[in-house]
């Protein structure tokens, strides 16, 4: 079972203790409207999937309730980093490799 | 003679008291202490089982977890009766029963062993060819062969009375294994004051001192050290000795799974005690010492009861005092081996010869054998054996060649040498090195907080594991600053040399039957057959062989396999790879890892306040995820349609009262509240009234239906939303989830409720006469308070949030209440409710009659790909509205193509028959296969009110079918239904406003 920081409760807690909630970092368009079904489909439907580091989204349901967002190694599931929802996505070395 | 193979002079029980116990029947005597597999040996049992494929006799191989053979049932009572116990583990009491598996009539005579002789029909990867075809054979033939013929022991056909615990622990050092290496670390870790837990599999620390004669640790034969440590580190406030406790699993993070087994060794457990207890441990360091393992040798007909690793012959002599024989033959490519013929011609037995494949071992041991007058044949091999239940003789001729003599004896220990149990380092994800000199895998990088120390990190010296422990337990408990301990510590034994592999007389050409896979029948010609029919990766050559895949994951034997596959292959080993090691290290029961969480702790029960009275008045429940909620009230003599029928017309013809508490409740507060109901629902929420409610819609972003429920607005910034019974916590979620990272700026609080109010609803023509008479500062007139409104007030002295609303198509009231008033509001309510003829109904007449007026339930009629246009929602939607969760998403091209499945009513030609959920729906039922289904039935039931069946379905183009006739194919015919409007009772919503 994993341990992880909920930036938030500035604590490591079990992993029971969250619920994963997709990617980060996708903002949902402000002009939903407008938006071409090109533009719609790369918005909900597009994920990356990555192996390797991969930034998502949790919530510390059973505790906080708070969403935050989490960078996250998929090929040794680590945690590099958890910081607030909207803060920016952390520059890590390695990314992209 | 009672245990005629106890050597009274030697071993550790001395005059324990003896222990009375049956195998098979039979009544034996063993001694306090003994374990199954060392009191059977006592009194001369070595034939323990049949194995798994060809029905050959097995005996004791090993003396600790690694036992490939000795798998026995032990039998406490009807109910406790274990399967595929290890003898070697199991530990004996007053009365124990224990009995051999997979041998029929007996074990001695067992008809399966024909399998034997038919062996080149079971050859490796004879399931993937030999049932092939043909292909209806499966079921009736092979399967039911296969089932009956294959297998270990028997599930027991009882629940498990037992109880199981669980704990979580955190400490700052782990020790995993209580042998010198582990003793030596969690001492040094203690003393540095930090939290230490250590674990060992066994009743007793000590590991390989245990028989390891020659050793010495601070001046103490090393197993008196042991005992000694261990007795000081058990009364450390700062440890905790965790014995009879197995680490079987290393997770992420440094938690690590320990299994302790609490009662097996007892004779008559306390009815409360835990039975195991499943430990999650959770440590900053975790130090691994846990031992090595010996192999056997591989050579033809290697398996007879009798043949056994040479460090179990010591085990039995050194701490059991048990001889496993009285004219012993060694057969090794080891130094170790040759201390067990030391130690057993020191206590009296013949020893046969010793039979080393070394061309020209060295030592004091091979000195002290010679002087002894041992017959030591070096440069030899072991090229056969004799003996039907039990070895009697073996063949010997030299490795270089040569004529072959025949040697008898009544046991022969092998040693191919150790490999370290590196189990649990490579569960941790650090990687294995293969150190070519020694052929042996060992740890290499971690990727964890560990170390691992003594034999499982390949170290075979004595005072240097010593050493090395004590440093590894001080640095882990972070004592680098004072002072390292030191303990002297030497050992007269040696561990070195062996060898991977099959032996001679087991070579390619060879068609003898060479075990390397005991529990799985797995013989080297088995391997080279793998290799040769095209497997290439260990991992092949494992699942095509099943070597290595019988409930000891091949602790004997994996290297053996791999080493065989490597030289076929003509590769070095690490290229031919290395099978993955996965937890658990040993079998872990079902129950231990269950704990307390079966039965009513399975999952949380829920009941609403007003359950108690349901049940006393007669209630059939069902369960509605967690919930348990009324289903409906048959009076006497009722059965389930006729409670329904009741039910159904009551509450149209005067009322009904419902308990509708299950209901999802969410209070969302704020300045912005409106403008996030905007965003979450489709329809429009600004200029809703205070006072007034609205049926909401959510949907998720991509245009589906995702919940529904009545909002009432309660104030400018207070909305009571509803959700489904269901949905509560997902509807919470997602707007939790869009109010923190979308619409974060948003002023709006979102609190669960759903607790909080028990809700009550009162449905029917006399709803309103029902409450009247209860209702405290609300008008409930027409005209003050219409249709799809909501009022705060009070009711029978408690506040209310009272909204008049229907699910039923009637006038209706839903009364909100703090949920520890709900029962006697019900009561009230109910005592009012029999002036006028009222019933309390259930979840199936709510179903019934909201299918009448055709809402739908989302998750009944919608399955996640279901818009609102297509369940006849469209009204729903507010037009001018120019964002709301979903929007966007109903614009997709196939959200408005045509065709799309949509919401119907049903009609059955013949009023009487009731459709089933779930059944198809075709145009035309004699359409040549595939027939090309229209949709489905989402709701079907009988409806007393309308005097003929109701159905709902999905399907497509429905809206433009009204009047067509389809059909409802089912295994009796094709059932005639006509597409109608989903409205069937009171079309025109008049009864809903008085």
């Amino acid at each position: 079972m994993l341990l992880i920081h909920c930036p938030y409760c500035e604590e490591g807690r079990p992993e029971l203790e969250f619920r994963h909630a997709g990617e980060a970092h996708i903002a949902r368009p402000e002009n939903m409207a407008e938006l071409s079904d090109e533009d719609f489909e790369r918005f909900f439907f597009i994920r990356s999937n990555p192996k390797g580091i991969v930034y998502e989204r949790w919530r510390h349901i059973h505790g906080c309730a708070r969403f935050f967002n989490a960078a996250r190694d998929t090929v040794s599931d680590r945690f590099l980093t958890t910081y607030k929802a909207g803060e920016p996505k952390p520059d890590l070395d390695g990314e992209g490799k | 003679m009672a245990q005629p193979f106890r050597i009274a002079t030697a071993g550790r029980l001395g005059k324990a008291d003896p222990v009375r116990f049956t195998f098979d029947g039979k009544s034996f005597e063993g001694l306090h202490g003994d374990t199954l597999a060392s009191a059977l040996l006592a009194n001369g049992v070595h034939l323990v089982g049949r194995s798994f494929k060809y029905h050959r006799p097995r005996g004791m191989v090993s003396a600790g977890a690694e036992e490939p053979n000795a798998l026995v049932g032990v039998h406490r009572d009807a109910a406790r009766r274990a399967p595929n116990v290890r003898a070697t583990v199991q530990e004996i009491h007053e009365g124990l029963n224990a009995v051999s598996q997979n041998r029929w009539p007996s074990l001695s005579f067992d008809v399966g062993a024909l399998n034997d002789l038919a062996s080149p029909f079971f050859s490796a990867g004879f399931y993937y060819k030999t049932f092939m075809w043909p292909k209806a054979a499966w079921e009736r033939v092979y399967e039911p062969f296969i089932r009956r013929a294959a297998g270990l022991g028997e599930a027991p056909d009882r629940p498990d009375p037992d109880c199981y615990a669980n704990r979580f622990a955190h400490c700052d050092v782990l020790v995993i294994g209580g042998g010198a290496a582990g003793l030596s670390a969690a001492l040094a870790a203690a003393n540095a004051g930090a939290r230490v837990i250590l674990a060992d599999e066994q009743a007793e620390t000590g590991g390989a001192l245990r028989y390891e004669t020659g050793a010495m640790i601070d001046g103490m034969p090393g197993w008196n050290w042991a005992q000694a440590v261990t007795a000081d580190l058990a009364a450390r406030d700062n440890v905790r000795l965790l014995t009879r406790t197995t680490g079987f699993g290393y997770y992420a993070q440094n938690m690590v799974g320990l299994v302790e087994r609490l009662t097996d060794h007892l004779v008559s457990p306390a009815t409360d005690q835990p039975r195991e207890r499943l430990w999650q441990v959770r440590a900053k360091r975790v130090v691994l010492a846990t031992g090595a393992i010996e192999r056997h040798m591989v050579f033809p007909d290697n398996d007879r009861p009798g043949i056994m690793l040479a460090s179990a012959a010591r085990t039995y002599l050194n701490h059991f005092g048990v001889t496993v024989g009285r004219n012993v033959a060694i057969y090794t490519a080891g130094d170790s081996a040759w201390q067990a013929a030391l130690d057993l011609k020191r206590s009296g037995v013949s020893i046969a010869a010793i039979v080393d494949c070394r061309p020209d071992p060295q030592g004091p041991h091979v000195e002290e054998a010679r002087r002894l007058g041992i017959e030591c044949l070096t440069g030899h091999a072991v090229t056969g054996t004799g003996g039907r239940l039990r070895v009697s003789s073996i063949k010997v001729r030299p490795v270089s060649g040569g004529a072959e003599r025949t040697i008898a004896c009544d046991a022969l220990l092998t040693s191919s040498g150790w490999t370290p149990a590196v189990h649990l380092f490579s569960q941790s994800r650090g990687k294995l090195a293969f150190d070519a000199e020694t052929q042996r895998f060992l740890p290499g990088n971690a990727v964890q907080e560990l170390v691992s120390v003594g034999a499982c990190a390949g170290n075979i010296d004595l005072g240097e594991t010593v050493a090395e422990a004590l440093k590894a337990g001080h640095e882990a408990a972070g004592g680098v600053a004072r002072k390292l301990p030191k303990l002297a510590a030497d050992s007269t034994e040696r561990w070195s040399g062996g060898m991977l592999g099959a032996g001679e007389g087991a070579g390619a050409e060879s068609t003898a039957k060479a075990f390397v896979d005991f529990q799985n029948d797995v013989t080297a010609k088995d391997i080279r057959q793998a290799v040769r029919e095209g497997m290439r990766s260990i991992e092949h050559v494992k699942r095509f062989t099943t070597t290595g895949m019988a409930t000891d994951q091949g602790k004997t034997s994996n290297m053996h396999g791999l080493a065989i596959a490597a030289e076929m292959l003509d590769r070095p080993i690490p290229e031919v790879g290395l099978t993955t090691f996965r937890a658990p290290y040993t079998p872990v029961t079902f129950g231990a890892l269950v704990g307390h969480g079966k039965g009513r702790l399975f999952e949380p029960v829920r009941r609403t306040p007003m359950h108690d009275w349901a049940e006393a008045h007669g209630a059939v429940f069902e369960d509605v995820g967690q919930w348990k909620r009324a289903w409906y009230f048959p009076q006497a003599g009722e059965d389930m349609h006729a409670a329904v029928a009741r039910e159904c017309r009551t509450v149209r013809q005067s009322a009904g009262i419902f308990d509708a508490t299950t209901l999802g409740k969410i209070e969302v507060v704020g300045p912005d509240a409106a403008r996030f109901m905007e965003l979450m629902y489709t329809n429009p929420w600004q200029k809703l009234g205070v006072g007034r409610c609205r049926y909401g819609v959510m949907l998720r972003e991509d245009g589906f239906i995702y919940d529904d429920g009545v909002v009432g607005r309660l104030a400018e910034d207070r909305f009571h939303v509803t959700t489904t019974t269901g949905g509560a916590p997902r509807v919470l979620n997602h707007m939790e989830d869009y109010l923190q990272t979308e619409f974060p700026d948003l002023k709006v609080y979102l609190t669960s409720t759903s607790e909080q109010w028990a809700v009550i609803a009162v449905q029917g023509p006399k709803s309103r006469d029902i409450i009247a008479p209860l209702v405290e500062g609300i008008d409930l007139s027409d005209d003050a308070m219409p249709h799809m409104s909501v009022r705060e007030g009070m009711i029978c002295g408690v506040p209310t949030r009272l909204f008049r609303m229907s699910f039923t198509g009637e006038r209706g009231f839903e009364i909100n209440v703090p949920a520890d008033y709900g029962r006697a509001v019900w009561e009230a309510v109910w005592a009012e409710g029999e002036k006028h003829g009222a019933c309390a109904y259930g979840t199936e007449t709510m179903h019934v009659l909201r299918a009448e007026k055709g809402f739908i339930i989302v998750g009944q009629e919608t399955d996640g790909t279901v818009t609102p246009h297509d369940a006849g929602l469209s009204w729903a939607i507010g037009k001018k509205k120019t964002d709301f969760v979903g929007m966007r998403g109903l614009a997709r091209p196939d959200l408005v193509a045509p065709g799309r499945k949509q919401l119907v009513g049903l009609r059955t030609r013949d009023p009487k028959t009731v459709l089933e959920e779930g059944a198809q729906i075709v145009a035309d039922p004699d359409a040549p296969v595939p027939v090309p289904m229209l949709g489905h039935v989402t709701s079907s039931y009988w409806s007393e009110n309308c005097g003929h069946s109701i159905a709902l379905a999905l399907v497509a183009g429905g809206h433009e079918r009204m009047g067509e006739t389809l059909y409802v194919p089912m295994p009796e015919g094709a059932i005639t239904v006509e597409v109608t409007s989903t409205v069937f009772f009171d079309e025109k919503g008049a009864r809903t406003n008085g």
